[in-house]
């Protein structure tokens, strides 16, 4: 049993009623009529954590749904998710705030729930990048954050608004940190295998610029910016700074940027083409180093999906993004726990406790009294991932036939199983 | 006929010159040479490709690839379809993908493909059992015009290794600038390129050319001064001022010629800007083979269809020579 909140590693019984944790002790005593899980040779830990998810409903249910999205992200381990606001309409009032949150909630109710379900509002209306949505009936209606995510906020007074303003109710501004003046027409990578290949780049600087200002925002109004999918090493360095002098930015890693270089481009595969693109083998190790150092606290995935034919185009044409929930727990124990540089402990920090502390929300703990999210996984079983199999409407992933280590065997949230393997 | 360009290990396509060897592209070189004369008999036809069905398939503008294609396959006896994207189903929006699957569908033997987006032919030929041959995708390749400037250059200095090539112009936007890259270094020669700097794309050091900062450097450095069409969309993405300024600074003109050596010549794939990139006294002076380019694509892309089609380099001469 693992819990970074307490410190805790080692053997242990947890007794779980009533959806909380009631006891966690070696040697309990289950007390009648409550199921007992035989866990041995697995890990237990809080359930994992993902702020950084697209569901696609409303608007794009041929890609994903609330249902189908928070049932793959039960089957990866994640028991609480955040869903993006740019569907189709947004997420830019409370009815259709409550209404993602009312779905979810609603397909548990008839025992096809997955992870909880958390929306994040936009934070312009239309996610125009104009005027500020009503963020306090937001809140109200369910609101975690606030986020234009799939366009970046550019400009730089209403972003000042959203860092002081969001302050009244002590959420985060997520930011999808792009110069798009930068990066028009870019489809990959700036640089040799972009070059190589005739495609148009986009330049680390159309991130690092906007990272800089969000920080010095952030700095003059005591706001909280969280910079999205956090790709290059100038990024990395700048959030290190600045947390270094105290401002208060986050930065979140994705498993793709952690694993995979601009060479997965190569021969044209649109299962590699996300925004922000796969970088340099510079870039990748800063990424890395920056989870490993947790100057960016938290792992997300971005989980992207895009239908089959949608990928299945010119590269140019083809949409950016994959899908990461089901694969992000085994990936990250490759690159990370499996070569010795961040322990299994910590990794579970970074996409459980970590994001649950930096966000201020419930989870990622498993002291008594808190809801019994939990993950139980296999951190040596190995097995090969098929897209077939996944839980998500999607298959758009780059780690098709990936042999990786590490699986989910059970997640449960609220003490309700809502996910076991071969079940 | 034997299968696919097998005596050459060309594989099913031709989809650029960066997966050739220099001994392959020597050879397409090689086999194009009994081609030439096809083209200056009286009646320019031979029955090499006899019974073999290409589409022409061009999803973007060309006519002068185009043509030279459609010259090279009748010449050879194919029977040809010509689909470009007005009046097509493309232009309804058929997808790539279905269209691929509907040419396959009709049986046909080989797919000439120009298309606007780079790694389009690769996505039709890992879809199709046909021979697919590029003629222009994107921003990446155009093999068939880097194999008739090779073969130019061949002509003139009897060989490629060893020669000093710069390209001059828009790099970053240009399949032929790409194409020639991969197709000199692989024969051996030293390569240069030169343009207003938010014209080169980054990394291009990394594919082994070097960066020549002046136009009267490379012009001196140069055995081959390779003249890139200016598109003059470039000046709305704001990449050049102005034409004006474009040719003031990078405008090769007979003046900036004076300091050339004595057998420097001047290619430019065409269409030309006259008065852009290149002045019209150059491009109608003793230094450039632009013509001479022309009549070489015909016979380079009979050259790629036949040794597509099964044909082998050494037999070329006498597929040729058979009675219609």
């Amino acid at each position: 049993m693992i819990d970074p909140s307490t410190g805790m590693d080692g053997v242990r019984d947890v007794l779980v009623r009533d959806g909380r944790i009631e006891t966690i002790a070696r040697g309990v005593a289950g007390p009648e009529g409550i199921p007992r899980i035989d866990a041995r040779g697995l890990v237990v830990a809080p359930g994992l954590i993902d702020v950084h998810v697209h569901l696609r409903e409303p608007g794009a249910e041929h890609k994903e749904t609330i249902r189908t999205g928070a049932r793959s992200a039960a089957a990866g381990g994640f028991t609480t998710i955040w869903a993006m606001p740019n569907t189709d309409p947004p997420l830019d009032d409370p009815a259709a705030v409550g209404f993602v949150r009312e779905e979810a909630r609603r397909w548990a109710r008839k025992g096809e729930g997955g992870a909880r379900v958390s929306p994040v509002a936009a934070a312009s209306l239309g996610l125009a990048g104009r005027q500020m949505t009503e963020i306090g009936g937001l809140v109200e209606a369910g609101a975690v954050a606030v986020t234009d995510d799939g366009h970046p906020i550019h400009d730089p007074a209403l972003m000042r608004r959203l860092l002081e303003y969001t302050q009244s109710f002590g959420i985060p501004v997520l930011q999808h940190a792009e110069d798009t003046a930068l990066s028009a027409g870019g489809v990959m990578n700036e640089g040799a295998v972009a070059t190589a290949l005739g495609l148009r780049g986009i330049p680390n600087a159309s991130e690092a610029t906007v990272v800089a200002r969000d920080i010095y925002l952030a700095e003059l109004t005591g706001g909280h910016v969280h910079v999205q999918h956090v790709s290059t090493r100038e990024a990395v360095e700048l959030i290190r700074l600045a947390r270094e002098r105290g401002v208060r930015v986050s930065g979140e890693a994705s498993p793709h940027h952690i694993a995979l270089t601009e060479e997965a481009v190569r021969g044209y595969r649109t299962e590699a083409k996300m925004n922000p693109p796969l970088r340099s083998e510079a870039d990748r190790l800063a990424v890395r180093q920056g989870l490993i150092d947790g100057v960016l606290e938290c792992v997300a995935t971005d989980h992207a999906p895009h239908h089959y034919e949608e990928k299945e185009r010119e590269f140019d044409d083809a949409p950016f993004g994959i899908v990461g929930l089901e694969t992000a727990l085994a990936v990250c124990i490759g690159e990370l726990v499996t070569p010795g540089d961040l322990a299994l402990f910590d990794l579970i920090e970074r996409m459980s406790t970590a994001p649950a502390r930096l966000m201020g929300i419930e989870g990622g703990t498993l002291r008594p009294g808190s809801r019994a999210d939990l993950v139980l996984f296999d951190p040596e079983e190995v097995w090969t991932i098929d897209p077939a199999n996944f839980r998500s409407k999607s298959r758009n992933t780059p780690f098709s036939e990936w042999e990786v280590t590490g699986r989910v065997k059970r997640t449960v949230v609220g003490g309700e199983t809502r996910y076991e393997a071969g079940g | 006929m034997t299968a696919q360009g097998r005596e050459l290990g060309l594989g099913k396509d031709l989809i650029g010159l960066e997966s050739l060897t220099g001994e392959q592209i020597e050879a397409i070189l090689d086999t194009a040479e009994p081609f030439k004369e096809i083209s200056e008999r009286k009646i320019k036809k031979v029955p090499v490709l006899r019974g073999q069905t290409i589409v022409n398939l061009f999803l973007e503008p060309s006519t002068r690839t185009r043509i030279s294609f459609e010259f090279a396959e009748k010449r050879l006896s194919a029977d040809t379809v010509n689909i470009s994207s007005v009046g097509s189903s493309v232009q309804k929006g058929e997808t790539l993908v279905d269209t691929a699957r509907n040419l396959e569908a009709m049986r046909i033997h080989m797919v000439v493909v120009r298309h606007g987006s780079s790694g389009a032919a690769k996505f039709l030929a890992d879809r199709i059992p046909s021979n697919v041959i590029n003629a222009g995708d994107g921003q990446h390749e155009h093999p068939t015009q880097a194999l008739l400037d090779l073969l130019t250059i061949r002509d003139r200095f009897g060989a490629i290794a060893g020669r000093r090539v710069c390209i001059v112009g828009d790099i970053l936007h240009s399949r032929v600038a790409r194409s020639n890259i991969w197709g000199l270094l692989k024969c051996g020669a030293e390569v240069a390129v030169c343009g207003p700097r938010t014209l080169i794309p980054a990394g291009i050091e990394e594919l082994g050319v070097r960066r020549l900062h002046s136009i009267e450097e490379a012009i001196e450095w140069c055995d081959v001064l390779y003249v890139l069409r200016l598109q003059l969309e470039r000046m709305e993405g704001g990449y050049v001022p102005s034409l004006r300024e474009y040719n003031r600074v990078f405008g090769v003109s007979s003046e900036r010629l004076g300091h050339a050596g004595d057998g420097m010549i001047v290619l430019h794939p065409g269409p030309m800007n006259r008065g852009v990139e290149i002045d019209s006294d150059v491009a109608d002076g003793p230094r450039s083979v632009i013509l001479p380019q022309v009549t070489n694509g015909v016979a380079v892309r009979m050259a790629v269809l036949y040794l597509l089609a099964g044909g082998r380099p050494e037999l070329a001469e006498d597929a040729k020579a058979a009675r219609t």
